[in-house]
């Protein structure tokens, strides 16, 4: 079975973003990159299917610039096979990139994909979604257990109530949540083995697909700040406060 | 220009989220007609119908619609959405799974968890977990929305009387198949709708601890929350979860207990109308946006604090 792993590039996520002089959009000018954390976890979810013997090929994918191919190494040292980047030269939507997606899954025929829930740049959650409108087949988001067995997907899903499974015939695409497992780091011997996997490059024109973008982004502001509060110093004077003075309880 | 909000509901009740929705709708336009898709869902129809902003209710009643399976109702939602400008529904988890599913439908850039209307066609959304905030304008023909609940006030559900109008089409993709579920059951308030949450972190030290954090909620009518370090830590199940990634709240009162207040939590609870925290490090971030903060062992406070609840 073909595991297909979609990646992003992203603000690494320690880095406090701020808006950037004109505040027309995040400043991103030396500022560390990194994948996005669920993406991270997509990654390992197919290494460990793979490790199971339940796939036999994973082939990451990301639609970015050309350092995006640093995240695609990445990806080659924690256990991907071989990856192939959409080299483009702006940000793209969600719809376009899963338009990107599903002309590489037309191409490469997986029976899973697996990417993140979201990144954590745009906060969208949206792509995993639309590929698997645009392929026509099942979808398991937010997904914090995958099980294959009987030519089907079984996932577990984190909703707002709880828990829910669903059984999805493949392909499917399937989401990660934060708790599907937790991602391994990559060893050197592994990073140094990364170096010479194979990693083809194709551009938007040559997949023929449409990216204009649908929606202009006009500013991007900080949001609006709390008032500094104080310190009480003991329970009591927490309570009287709460009573008496925010009113909040009774 | 009209606007089909999509209900979330559980085949029984029709969730107050609705109401997030239906509340940004009325800042875009006046023509807000409401959809119901479940199974044996009537009753929510008739909930829904004596909302006053409504002006249409549309029910889509199956077998198929029955565990809001996305494969199945986005292609009914794309159905009717011909003819609307905008398509809404509130951020949970139903909606984030189904609405981009639509748009994709439809050809359309989804524009994800709004927290501000400008115009009809531009809106305020938050990104890098709620760090900034960003003004999108779309271009495209159909806006498909979701809406941050706590940033739109709920409004009368009560006093209207919408006609409720039935269609009988039927999308079954057959790809997809309900196993089971493994619902929270409480008889505290629901997090989201609680007008008090206390909520534990890390510090709490295990599950067993939490026992105090209910105590107090008991006393106060509040609902219980936990950071994602204790929900990691495997203190408490996933769906009590506080944080961008988690569920967004904004109660009158937050109490942060033994949190030490990651932009991740913040993202989730910082609109809440009073926060309080306590934690023996006076350094934490969480007291940077708390009103009343308490540097002490929660061990200590805690059993304080409920004896001193009447």
């Amino acid at each position: 079975m073909k595991a297909l792993v979609a990646i992003k590039r992203v603000v690494d996520y320690n880095v406090k973003v701020r808006a950037n002089s004109d505040n027309s959009d995040v400043e991103l000018a030396n500022v560390k990159m990194s994948m996005n954390p669920f993406c991270e976890i997509a990654v390992e979810e197919a290494v460990r299917l793979k490790e199971k013997g339940v796939v036999s090929e994973i082939v990451t994918v990301s639609i970015g610039t050309q350092q995006s191919q640093e995240q695609l190494r990445t990806s080659l040292a924690l256990g991907a096979d071989r990856s192939i980047l959409v080299q483009v030269d702006q940000p793209l939507e969600p719809l376009a990139v899963a338009k990107c997606l599903k002309a590489v899954c037309d191409d490469e025929k997986p029976d899973l994909i697996l990417m993140g829930k979201q990144a954590i740049d745009g906060d969208n959650n949206q792509t995993g979604q639309m590929l698997a409108s645009l392929l026509g087949c099942a979808q398991g988001t937010f997904a914090s257990d995958v099980t294959v067995e009987d030519g089907k997907v079984a996932v577990t899903r984190e909703i707002d109530g709880g828990l829910q499974t669903l059984s999805l015939s493949l392909p499917a695409v399937v989401t990660s949540d934060l708790r599907l497992n937790k991602p391994r780091y990559a060893s050197l011997p592994n990073i140094m083995k990364s170096k010479s996997k194979p990693l083809a490059t194709v551009n938007t024109d040559e997949l023929g697909i449409d990216i204009s973008p649908r929606t202009k982004q006009l500013g991007v502001e900080p949001p609006a700040q709390r008032q500094a509060g104080i310190m009480v110093g003991d329970v009591t004077q927490l309570v009287d406060k709460l009573k008496n003075e925010a009113k909040v309880i009774s | 220009m009209s606007i089909l909000v999509v209900a979330e509901h559980n085949n029984q009740q029709l969730s107050p989220a609705t109401l997030s929705a239906l509340s940004a709708a009325t800042q875009i336009g006046d023509v807000i007609d409401i959809l119901v898709v479940g199974c044996d869902c009537q009753i929510v129809a008739e909930q829904a119908a004596v909302i006053p902003a409504v002006n249409k209710v549309i029910v889509a009643d199956n077998a198929a619609y029955a565990h809001f399976i996305a494969e199945n109702i986005a292609p009914l939602i794309a159905a009717v959405a011909d003819g609307y400008s905008h398509i809404l529904a509130t951020a949970t988890t139903t909606a984030k799974n189904t609405m981009p599913r639509v748009a994709a439908l439809l050809d359309v850039q989804a524009i994800s968890d709004i927290s501000g209307v400008v115009s009809e066609d531009t809106f305020k959304r938050p990104i890098y977990a709620g760090n900034l905030i960003a003004t999108v304008q779309s271009s495209d023909a159909v806006k498909v929305i979701t809406v941050r609940g706590t940033a739109f006030d709920a409004f009368a559900n009560e006093g209207g009387s919408a006609p409720i109008e039935v269609i009988d089409q039927v999308h079954d993709l057959g790809i997809s198949s309900f196993v089971d579920e493994q619902l929270a059951q409480s008889d505290r308030p629901e997090l989201t709708a609680a007008s008090i949450v206390i909520s534990g972190g890390r510090g709490m030290a295990s599950g067993e601890n939490f026992d105090l954090l209910y105590k107090i909620a008991d006393k106060l009518g509040a609902a219980v929350g936990a950071s994602r370090a204790a929900v990691d830590a495997d203190f408490v199940p996933n769906d009590m979860q506080v944080g961008q990634t988690g569920k967004i709240v904004a109660p009158d009162l937050y109490i942060a207990v033994g949190i030490s207040g990651a932009i991740q939590h913040l993202a989730g609870m910082k609109d809440s109308k009073v926060i309080v925290a306590i934690n023996k490090d006076e350094e934490a971030p969480i007291f940077s946006v708390a009103d009343y903060g308490l540097s002490a062992d929660l061990f200590t406070a805690l059993p304080e604090l409920e004896s001193k609840l009447s």
